[in-house]
This record gives structure tokens, sequence and C-alpha cells, in this order.
């Protein structure tokens, strides 16, 4: 029999210490969480962000991450889309009983490892064990708190006419790599999610120029919501070239077949920036240094027209307004 | 490297068919395009607006999820509604409204209603729950109707009994005919559907011109492969000797696919079928035959459903009929969107409103 979480690992009695001490504080471990107090106490100065998101993506285990990898690079993706320097998280687990033990094992070791490369300490958690039927196996909640350093304003309205849009690598990976691991479609692809934390992409940015006035990382809805989104809160027009954009042709092809869009589909490791123009190449030549922005490239710019509105000149010589993703395309993908 | 995309969508070709189509319409003309993928490509890609004057393009009832009815619609929710049923439909199914409610409701309100992408996923679905009766929402034109009709000889061999299937297929030469026979609008040539074809080939088309006078072309999906198809239409005319052409030649065989056809007819016999916007049309639709009736829902189960009703101030139907754009509708882009569809033309991905909306804006649609 292997081991599994059974009802009383959430009970907050023995066993939960154990699963506690022996899993997560073995993995996790740092002075902080390791008072085990009722709540990490924390000594920040500055201008704060602060951010929380909940993970139920299935399957839990994809290629190239997992949902606790996910949990800690979407938080930690949310701080850094602010400017901000992600510090601290917390951890919240909720488990479905009869959920297996190695896997929980692995994906606190995944945690453990995510949390390391974008340099932040899990200082605060939370176990629950649900009866089975009443979870999927495992949900994940994070919050996170990081540092804005002086000078930097990032945010979804501070779009300017003139301005450059810059997409810091190919779109889809994540959602094709999710939907090619679901029950009933066995589609054989090499392709992994870019799941991946956007922090130190974010500083080489930022110390390139400040002159960055949005940043967003297209998850959920797409490179075509996010651009929605800007071009709603800054009341501002954006025209993007289709023949500028970034796409891996196993992900095209699979969304051929599917009948998706690219510029719909979900990214994990993935940012939008709008730049002020004089800054843009000078911002795009730093990202393209960083692993996670090799392929960074300027899609677009913010124009006076169409405001509201996000047209793209498709690589056919035509024209088409890219409007917000409607309804979902795929459940649970994060 | 050929990769079956970029070569059926380079701008310079396409700029040279379009000047050469301009060139050689000698009047405005109306070309009715089938189905709901070429719908869709054609809005992708503005060749609508690339191509009139004075070619005017006008979407046909070739999406399945728009011409199925409120009355079956209905039927398929009264199924999900009981408790020993899971209904196994494709996504788009899932939010057209019915005449009182949808089969996403359905679910929030407790139906188990699954989302799968093939009818042998379904089968799955029914071996991997023999305590409770599956029941796939069989949708769609020649182009599925096959493999559907495989799931259930698969059924029948592998002895799985707690597998149903709710037959509203439809077919696409009937329907046709129906149209042309209506007279409510003047085509000048079809674009045929593409994957229809690749089943039931081109002959069963030379009704339309023999009996209409009229011409079709046979297209694929790429913008190239559709205005090669209205090239073809045009020369048609222009030499007036209508007949059934296929522009479409690395998916579609003229003899079609022979497998697929027997397959189908092993299964299915053809009956009256109703359509959403153009009512019963005679021997336009599937159903099972007497041999394989174990496996046919409507047989199965008694369904009440109380009598259909349409949702006030939709025109789908007569934007299936060709008579109206959505750009026509009172409804569109205001009351009716994606996030909230009245009618069936806005829900589903091949719908010609859900076209107009996502790729022309609501209103630059032409």
């Amino acid at each position: 029999m292997e081991d599994r979480i059974i009802l009383a690992h959430g009970s907050g009695g023995k066993l939960s210490h154990d699963l506690i001490k022996d899993l997560l504080l073995r993995e996790l471990g740092n002075p902080c969480l390791n008072l085990l107090d009722d709540a990490a106490t924390l000594t920040l100065n500055g201008r704060l962000a602060f951010t929380t998101d909940s993970y139920v993506v299935s399957p839990l285990f994809f290629p190239g991450g997992d949902i606790g990898k996910l949990a800690v690079c979407g938080t930690v993706n949310d701080l850094s889309m602010v400017g901000a320097i992600p510090k601290y998280v917390s951890l919240s687990l909720i488990i479905e009983e009869g959920f297996l033990l190695k896997e929980l094992k692995k994906i606190i070791s995944s945690i453990h490892t995510t949390a390391q490369k974008a340099g932040v300490e899990v200082v605060t958690g939370d176990t629950k064990v649900v009866n089975r039927g009443s979870a999927d196996k495992l949900f994940i909640n994070t919050a996170g708190i990081g540092i804005i350093p002086d000078g930097v304003e990032l945010s979804g309205s501070n779009a300017k006419i003139g301005d450059k849009i810059i997409l810091s690598g190919p779109l889809g990976d994540h959602g094709i790599a999710i939907l090619c691991q679901r029950e009933g479609l066995k589609f054989k692809t090499s392709l992994e999610s870019d799941c991946a934390p956007l922090n130190t992409l974010v500083a080489d940015m930022l110390e390139a120029s400040k002159e960055i006035h949005v940043l967003r990382d297209p998850t959920r809805g797409g490179l075509a919501s996010t651009l929605n989104e800007f071009a709603e809160s800054s009341k501002v027009g954006i025209k993007i070239a289709e023949d500028k954009i970034p796409v891996r042709d196993a992900v095209r092809a699979a969304c051929e077949l599917l009948g998706f869009d690219p510029l719909y589909v979900a990214n994990e490791g993935k940012l939008v920036a709008v730049v002020c123009s004089q800054a843009a190449e000078k911002v795009l030549s730093k990202m393209q240094k960083n692993e996670q922005a090799t392929q960074a490239a300027i899609i677009g710019e913010i124009v006076a027209d169409h405001p509201g509105k996000v047209v793209m000149k498709t690589q056919f010589g035509s024209s088409r307004i890219i409007s917000m993703l409607a309804g979902e395309l795929l459940p649970r993908i994060c | 490297m050929i990769k079956f995309l970029d070569e059926y969508r380079d701008p310079e070709l396409a700029q040279r068919l379009v000047e050469k189509i301009r060139n050689r319409a000698i009047r405005s003309l109306r070309l009715m395009e089938f189905c709901g993928g070429h719908t869709v490509a054609i809005m992708k890609y503005g060749l609508r607006r690339l191509l009139f004057p004075p070619v005017e393009l006008l979407s046909g009832p070739g999406c399945p999820v728009c011409v199925t009815a409120n009355v079956d619609i209905d039927k398929a929710i009264a199924l999900a509604q009981k408790p020993e049923i899971i209904l196994t439909t494709f996504g788009d199914m899932l939010k057209v409204p019915g005449s009182y409610s949808s089969l996403q409701k359905t679910r929030a309100e407790g139906g188990d209603i699954r989302i799968v992408y093939s009818a042998q996923d379904a089968l799955e679905i029914a071996q991997g729950n023999p305590d409770k009766k599956v029941v796939f929402l069989g949708i769609g034109f020649e182009t599925t109707a096959p493999t559907i009709a495989a799931s259930i000889l698969e059924a029948k061999s592998r002895e799985i009994k707690n597998y149903y299937v709710l037959s509203l297929h439809k077919l696409c030469p009937p329907v046709i005919k129906a149209l042309l026979d209506s007279g409510e609008t003047r085509l000048d040539g079809i674009i045929l559907p593409g994957h229809v074809s690749a089943i039931i080939g081109s002959y069963p088309y030379e009704f339309i011109p023999c009996d209409y006078g009229i011409g079709g072309v046979v297209a694929g999906f790429e913008p190239l492969d559709l205005l090669l198809a209205v090239e073809m239409l045009i020369a048609q005319i222009e030499n007036q000797k209508p007949t059934i052409e296929i522009a479409y030649r690395r998916g579609v065989k003229t003899e079609g696919n022979k497998r697929a056809r027997e397959i189908m007819e092993m299964v299915f016999d053809i009956t009256e079928a109703n359509w959403r916007g153009l009512g019963r049309v005679q021997a336009s639709g599937l159903t099972l035959k007497r041999e394989y009736q174990d496996f046919d829902a409507e047989a199965s189960f008694v369904l009440e459903a109380a009598p259909a009703k349409e949702p006030e101030g939709c025109v789908c139907g007569e934007i299936l009929r060709g008579i109206k754009t959505p750009l026509n509708c009172k409804l569109f882009g205001k009351q009716c969107t994606p996030e909230q569809p009245v009618g069936p033309c806005m829900v589903s991905s091949e719908g010609s409103c859900a076209a107009y909306y996502l790729y022309g804006g609501s209103n630059n649609g032409r």
C-alpha cells in the first residue's frame, strides 16, 4: 500500500504535526516558518505590494511544471508585474483525502526549488484535508508580499500614445502543454509549459529603464485579453502586427487542429510591457539577454485611433479587431 | 519545407487572386458559403470586405450547432436532468440556449454533463460508469456522423449496453436543395463544404447545376482556398457553364470516403429532420436503424418537454437562410454577445454571429 493523505493529516493533531515537520519544514524551513507561530512577523521598509491567487490546475503534473511550481511563479509574477521585488509568500494546501503522499512530496519539493530560484521565502502556511470528492486531489493558495523600488510606477492605466508594446517570448506554451495532457486528447508533443518566475527579468528591465508604463503577464485569456485590458484602462487604441508575434510551430499546429487562437491561449512565464518609445530598444535588448526572454519582440504600439480597441494587422494583409476572450477557452489551466 | 499553413495564407498570391476576381466579375454576384468553418475563415481574414463589391458572400446553414432546433436542445436538457444519465457532448453545445434553459445551466443545477472531443470518449465513459446511462449528443453533418456510427458499432461488439446516442445529425445536400427551393434568396453560386465533401465526395451536389442552373465549388479553409473557389465560380459564371468542381484536392476526392459512408449507412437510416430557421426538411437527417435501436436515446427514454419556443427578436433562422446578416439583427452586439448569447449563432465557434462579433467588432463586419 502506498502512503496516502488521510483526514487526520488535517486534524491539527499528531499526524498534522508530523506532516508539517517531516515534509513542509524539511523542504521549506526558514527561521520565520520554523517558529510555527500563528502568523509570520516581518519587518519591511518601503511601498509594499500584496497579492493572492489560488491554483486548481488539472493535471497536477504537466510537462515543464506542476501545481507547486505554478503556485509560486503565479504569485511571484503578480508581484513582479507591479514592479515589486517579491520577498515572502504564504502557502495554503487543500488536499483531498487519499492523495498520494509521494505526489505531495514531489510538489512541496518543486515549491522549494521554485521559491529558491525566485528568491522568496515561504513564511506562513496552512494545511487542510477534505473528504474524498470535496476537492480534486490538491488545491493551493499562495499570497505574496514584495517591495516596490522608488520611482517605479506601473499600472494598466499608464499606457501612453506612442508607447511600444514588447512581448517577452512565444505565446501559448502553457495552455497547449496542459491541453495535450488532458484526458481524451492524447496529443503527442515535446512542448513544455513556460511556467517560470519573471522577477529577474523585470529587475533587468527596470534596470535598463524606469520608463516602463505597464507590465502584465498574459495568463488566462492570453495576450488578446491583456491588451484589451490595457486599451480599456488606459483609454487608448492598440495596434499589433501578427508577423511580429512569436508563436512556436508546435503551438500553432495544435491551435489549428483544435480551433484555438494562440492570442487567447494562457501563458505562465511571459510578460507584456508597454514602454516609452525612446526606451523600447534599450529595454528589448536587455530582455533578450535574460534566459526568460531571448525571443522578446516589439509587437505593436499604443495609438490614438480606435480608443478601447485592439486591432491586428494580419499576416494575410487585412486588419481585424482582437476582442477580449469570451467565455472559457479551457477550464482549470492554472 | 511545406508546412501547409503559411502557403495558403500568402498575402501576395491572395492580392493577385482578389484583383483577378474583381476584374472578372462582370456584375454583382451573390455567393453562399454553406459551411460555418468557411464563415469563420472569411471573417478572420477579412475576405468579405476584400471582395465586396462586386462579390457578396452570404453565410449558409452549415454550422451544426446553429441549425439544431430548440425542440432538440430541450430534449438534450431533459435527458441531462435525469439522475441516471451522464450526458456527453461537444463543448459548443453547452451554452446554446434552449427554450427555457441551457445545458450549462442544467449542469450547474446538478446534471452530469461532460464535454468530450469524440464519441469514442463518450463510449469510454460508458464503460467506466456501468451503473449510469451515458448519452452522447450526436450533432453534426456527414463529417461527424461516421465517427458516431463507428462508436455504436464498437459499443455493440464490446457489448457496452449503457451507451446511447441522441441522433440529431443533419445532411448537407438535402438542405441546400431546400434552401434553393424556397427561392428566398437569389444565389449565383455556392461555396461547398470541405469536410463534409471529404466524406460524400462531389457527386451528391450534381443536382445543383442540373436543377437550379448555378455552380458549386468545394473549398478548403484557408484564405487562398476560399479565394480560389470564388475565382472558379466566377469563371463558371463567365463561361455560362455551371458545374461542380473541387478547389480542395488535398482534402477531397471526387468519390469521397467510401468506407466512412458504408459505416454511416450501416448504422443510420435517412429521415426527416428539424432545422432551426428552415423547419422540417424531408430526408435531411439521420436516425438509428432498427437493429441499433437499443443505442437510440430517443427510443430508450421517455422525454417530456414543454413546447419549444424561440427567443424574441432573434433572427438566427433568417441568418441561417442567408436572408439576413448578423448586422441586420437588433440584438447583435447588444443583448446578444458571446458571453450572453440569445441565439445559437452567437454561441458556436462556427456561428455567423460569433464570427462577425469576434472578427469584425460589433459594427464593421460587412
